[in-house]
């Protein structure tokens, strides 16, 4: 299989330019000819949607929640990026584009990266005219900060909830296009399945959460915008609904599966308090502009915070990353946060955690200046901790938080099966091997408001499709199996909840394919993971049935997929023996812990095939050629 | 702790509810209450009966997604809060918690404690946005927002229609949700062309769907896990004063229809 990123030629600033001229496009009056799925209402699936029936496309929309405004996009904190450079601090498009690269450890494709920069400027622009209450200076312009990995202040923000305000944003578009009947909006619909048929992507099926209904719906390309999956991990910090089930689906029908073991671990989050936890909290990472990291210099020292003196702290990210310090990038900062811990440092009563304190910010610019940033972070951490910010240092400890693995996509963003896009979280772009704080976001609105809606029309008017419908051979002997496969999972009444079994499988990709993985770990996990799967077919408890809204079915639905993808992060992160962003390889790195990478032998993107359950899947590189960057060792002391 | 709950079962939109007791045994005071709720499925599942529905997503107090009346009171007895964020430390060992779902005439139970919020929806669909294509837009700094009136309007957006403000009104109201929604583009520049439209067709939308009126009871105040305040329902009747009696004639009809 030969794979075609389909880079434009020439200069990397005109490509995309370039490229959206050599589209083809599809006629305004031929527009409605058109059926378009969209799979997800977050920030990429309700601003592509949105934008599709501003065109004229005809589009149904699916989400399992009640509403398009609940995707976990809501859920984002600290901000966007954009290259706007509004405080005159040497920003520009060159440089996101350059930060991005560099953080994603050289493992994205230069021209995707470079497109994202430049159309993040439209991004602010398009949210604010749809109302999106940024943040202001005294003057009425927008107000800007810093973020983890970026030395200018280019990041946009309203409070701390700007993926609820950009969410919201694009879901008034969406409603807007509901309203005019362009867009057809299906909640409570989970997609199981894709249908594939001559190799082309030609619908989906979906189970009604709330009748067990299964359909089949077709259209003219699919689009999947599904969100990340570190709920493989169990504890996450992630919505307890995000899966995997689209795209493994879809792995499973045909498409590649993009470094499906790189996930972000965040540094910033409430440590975990006991056994049963659900799920972990973020505390934004902007947390970090005003808050110093620390640990005691003492190993096991119990004290009280405000007992130990200045001279018995270390400030470690500041000690050893003098020029980044307390913004060091999210993965060194995660790293470094294990060390200390792993060496004894850590503080609180598991010792798995270290210190944000912000008396020194409170100090220095006074109660209320901080409180006007981060009241309602502290509100937050207060509620759930029972601490007081204000008070005592937070206690925070490194988490999952975010996939830069995915769907394989090309330039068009459309995955290796035609008529399959993918966007958002969902796809492998973009990232490379760790992703910047604020970039999700923007990439979750350049996808879906201005790169899909210009490169679905040079598919939809460069390919002659057949019309189907849902009565199709192809729909029936997919809802068959979907319903074989739902069937399977009733029957299974033994005596451990599906919960339980995912968080099995959690500990396990935490433990050996989670801050940081070497081979014998990864030999370990494969073998556990099969355990974990073999268990959860023979033992799991699965109650209720199909023809009613089941909690329980629509968890084992999830989990089943779950413990299927884990294999390919081990199988992943297994073949990559370099470390390279988040992922750090043990047997690659410097005496004192700092990640080597080796792009003699690994400057590519894996993309791999399915070839059964159980069976190893055959890897495919693309290789990424650095004409306008040239890789260099990401040193932020 | 030992805690009694009294959880209300409804195997249906159409079936009959009852409240059913359970006894936990063994809750910490750091679990959160969704997460109370979660073991006390857990026991029912490895029992063999159905888990307590209830609907929940983000668990960061977000998402809007989770809603219970604990003890008569939505989102529980801490104030600013969703459930998901509200502790167990705020309980006592020994009490005995009612726990019931949204009650209201445009909010149908589908099952135990999950409730159809989709009339909200609808009412974004009236009007709630700012009609601009994508693309072709000016500088975002273009237009200069005084920040007051952009804190103010990030004050009503932070809505996450969870619907307490409904669920503890005795009117069964949705003017909380509304008028926060028509507040935060009255209070923008960009929200100005619509402003007038927006204000019949909400309000319009929201009566349609079988909200009760605002009688200045507070209680949508008193709930909001985001501490939305009254005065955006002033503003909404404000704005839908003035609307009317601008525009009356065309705009009527067009809520109408
Ligand atoms: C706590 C937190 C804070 C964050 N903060 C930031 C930040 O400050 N800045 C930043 O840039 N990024 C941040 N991120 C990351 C960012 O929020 C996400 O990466 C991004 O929002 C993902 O958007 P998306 O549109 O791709 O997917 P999502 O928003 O996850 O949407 C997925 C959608 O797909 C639907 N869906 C999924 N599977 C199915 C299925 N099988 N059938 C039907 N529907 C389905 C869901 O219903 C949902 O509508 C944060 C993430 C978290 C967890
Ligand atoms: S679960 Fe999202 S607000 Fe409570």
């Amino acid at each position: 299989m030969k794979l075609d990123s389909k880079v434009p030629g020439g200069p990397l600033e005109t490509k995309w330019q370039r490229h959206r001229f050599e589209l083809k496009r599809v006629n305004p009056a031929n527009r409605r000819k058109f059926d378009i799925i969209v799979v997800g209402t977050g920030l990429a699936g309700a601003s592509a949607a949105a934008s599709f029936g501003e065109l004229g496309y005809n589009v149904h929309v699916f989400t399992y929640h009640d509403s398009p405004r609940r995707a976990h996009s809501i859920a984002a904190q600290g901000g966007i990026n954009a290259a706007k450079n509004y405080q005159n601090d040497g920003d520009s498009v060159w440089l996101l584009f350059y930060d991005t690269i560099k953080g994603g450890d050289y493992r994205a494709r230069e021209a995707n990266v470079h497109r994202l920069a430049e159309v993040s400027v439209d991004i602010i622009d398009q949210c604010v005219a749809q109302g999106v209450p940024f943040a202001r200076d005294y003057g009425g312009l927008l107000a800007n900060r810093s973020f983890g990995g970026a030395q200018v202040s280019r990041t946009f923000y309203a409070r701390g909830q700007t993926g609820q305000q950009l969410l919201l944003g694009a879901y008034s578009a969406l409603m807007r296009q509901v309203h005019t009947g362009k867009v057809k909006l299906h909640t409570r619909h989970e997609m199981l399945d894709l249908v594939v048929i001559d190799g082309v992507a030609r619908g989906i099926v979906t189970r009604n959460l709330l009748t067990g209904a299964i359909e089949a719906h077709t259209a003219d390309a699919v689009v999947l915008a599904t969100g990340g999956y570190a709920r493989a991990y169990y504890l996450s910090t992630m919505a307890m609904a995000s899966s995997c089930t689209s795209v493994w689906r879809a792995h499973k029908r045909g498409a590649l599966f993009g470094n499906a073991s790189w996930g972000q671990i965040h540094p910033t989050c409430i440590p975990r308090h006991g056994d049963r936890q659900s799920k972990l909290t973020l505390m934004s990472e902007s947390l970090r502009n005003d808050g110093r990291v620390w640990v005691t210099k003492a190993k096991g020292d119990k004290r009280h915070p405000r007992e130990i003196t200045e001279e018995e702290r270390d400030y470690y990210l500041e000690r050893i990353y003098p020029s980044f310090g307390n913004l060091a990038p999210r993965d060194v900062s995660s790293r470094a946060a294990k060390r200390v811990c792993d060496d004894g440092h850590g503080v609180g009563p598991t010792g798995q955690a270290v210190y944000l304190d912000f008396a020194d910010a409170i100090r220095r610019d006074g109660r209320a200046v901080i409180e006007a940033k981060y009241g309602n972070l502290f509100d937050m951490y207060k509620m759930i901790t029972d601490e007081d910010p204000y008070e005592l240092p937070m206690r925070i400890y490194p988490a999952p938080h975010y996939t830069m693995g995915g769907l394989w996509v090309d330039y068009n963003l459309m995955s290796n099966v035609p008529g399959l896009f993918v966007i958002g979280e969902a796809n492998y772009s973009d990232h490379g091997a760790n992703r910047l704080g604020a970039s999700a976001l923007m990439q979750g609105l350049a996808d879906g408001y201005f790169v899909i809606p210009y490169t679905i029309a040079g598919y939809l008017a460069g390919t002659k499709l057949p019309k189907v419908k849902p009565d199709h051979d192809a729909c029936r002997a997919v809802i068959a199996e979907t319903k074989a496969h739902i069937d399977r999972l009733l029957a299974l009444k033994g005596n451990k909840t599906v919960e339980e079994i995912h968080r099995d499988l959690g500990q396990v990709l935490w433990d050996y394919c989670g801050m940081s993985r070497n081979a014998e770990g990864l030999n370990i996990a494969k073998k556990r993971i099969s355990e974990i799967r073999a268990e959860f077919w023979e033992n799991a408890k699965v109650v209720g049935r199909n023809g009613d809204l089941n909690p329980v079915l629509e968890s084992a639905l999830r989990v089943a997929e779950f413990l299927e993808l884990a294999d390919l992060m081990v199988e992943d992160a297994a073949s990559r023996t370099e470390s390279c962003g988040c992922h750090l390889r043990e047997e690659s790195q410097t005496p004192d812990g700092e990640a080597i990478r080796d792009d003699e032998n690994f400057s590519y993107v894996s993309a791999w095939e399915w070839n059964g359950v159980g069976k190893a899947p055959t890897l495919h590189k693309e290789e990424l050629k650095f004409e306008f960057v040239t890789p260099s060792v990401r040193s932020y002391k | 702790m030992k805690l009694t709950l009294k959880v209300w079962r409804q195997s249906g939109p159409k079936e009959k509810g009852r409240l059913v007791a359970y006894v936990l045994d063994d809750v910490s005071p750091d679990q959160s209450f969704l997460e109370m709720l979660d073991d006390l499925n857990r026991v029912l599942v490895l029992k063999g009966e159905e888990p307590v529905v209830f609907e929940h997503d983000c668990r960061e107090g977000i998402c809007g997604c989770c809603g219970l009346m604990i003890n008569g009171q939505a989102h529980g007895p801490v104030r600013g809060t969703t459930v998901c964020q509200l502790h167990m430390r705020n309980f006592k060992d020994g009490d005995t918690i009612v726990i019931e779902p949204w009650r209201a005439k445009g909010f149908p139970v589908i099952k135990d404690l999950m409730v159809d919020r989709s009339a909200f929806d609808r009412i974004i669909e009236a009007g709630g946005y700012v009609s601009v294509n994508t693309g072709g837009i000016p500088d975002a700094n273009a237009i200069p927002i005084r920040k007051e009136d952009a804190d103010l309007a990030m004050d009503a957006a932070a809505c996450i229609g969870c619907g307490a403000c409904v669920a503890s009104c005795p009117n069964a109201s949705a003017m909380l949700f509304v008028g926060a929604k028509i507040s935060q583009y009255a209070l923008l520049p960009q929200g100005q062309v619509e402003r007038v439209a927006r204000a019949l067709n909400m309000v319009a939308a929201m009566d349609r769907e079988g909200f009760g009126n605002c009688s200045n009871v507070a209680e949508c105040e008193a709930s909001c896990p985001k501490l939305i305040t009254l005065s955006n329902i002033q503003r909404m009747y404000r704005e839908h004063v003035k609307a009317s009696w601008k525009y009356a004639p065309r705009e009527a009809r067009e809520a109408a229809g």
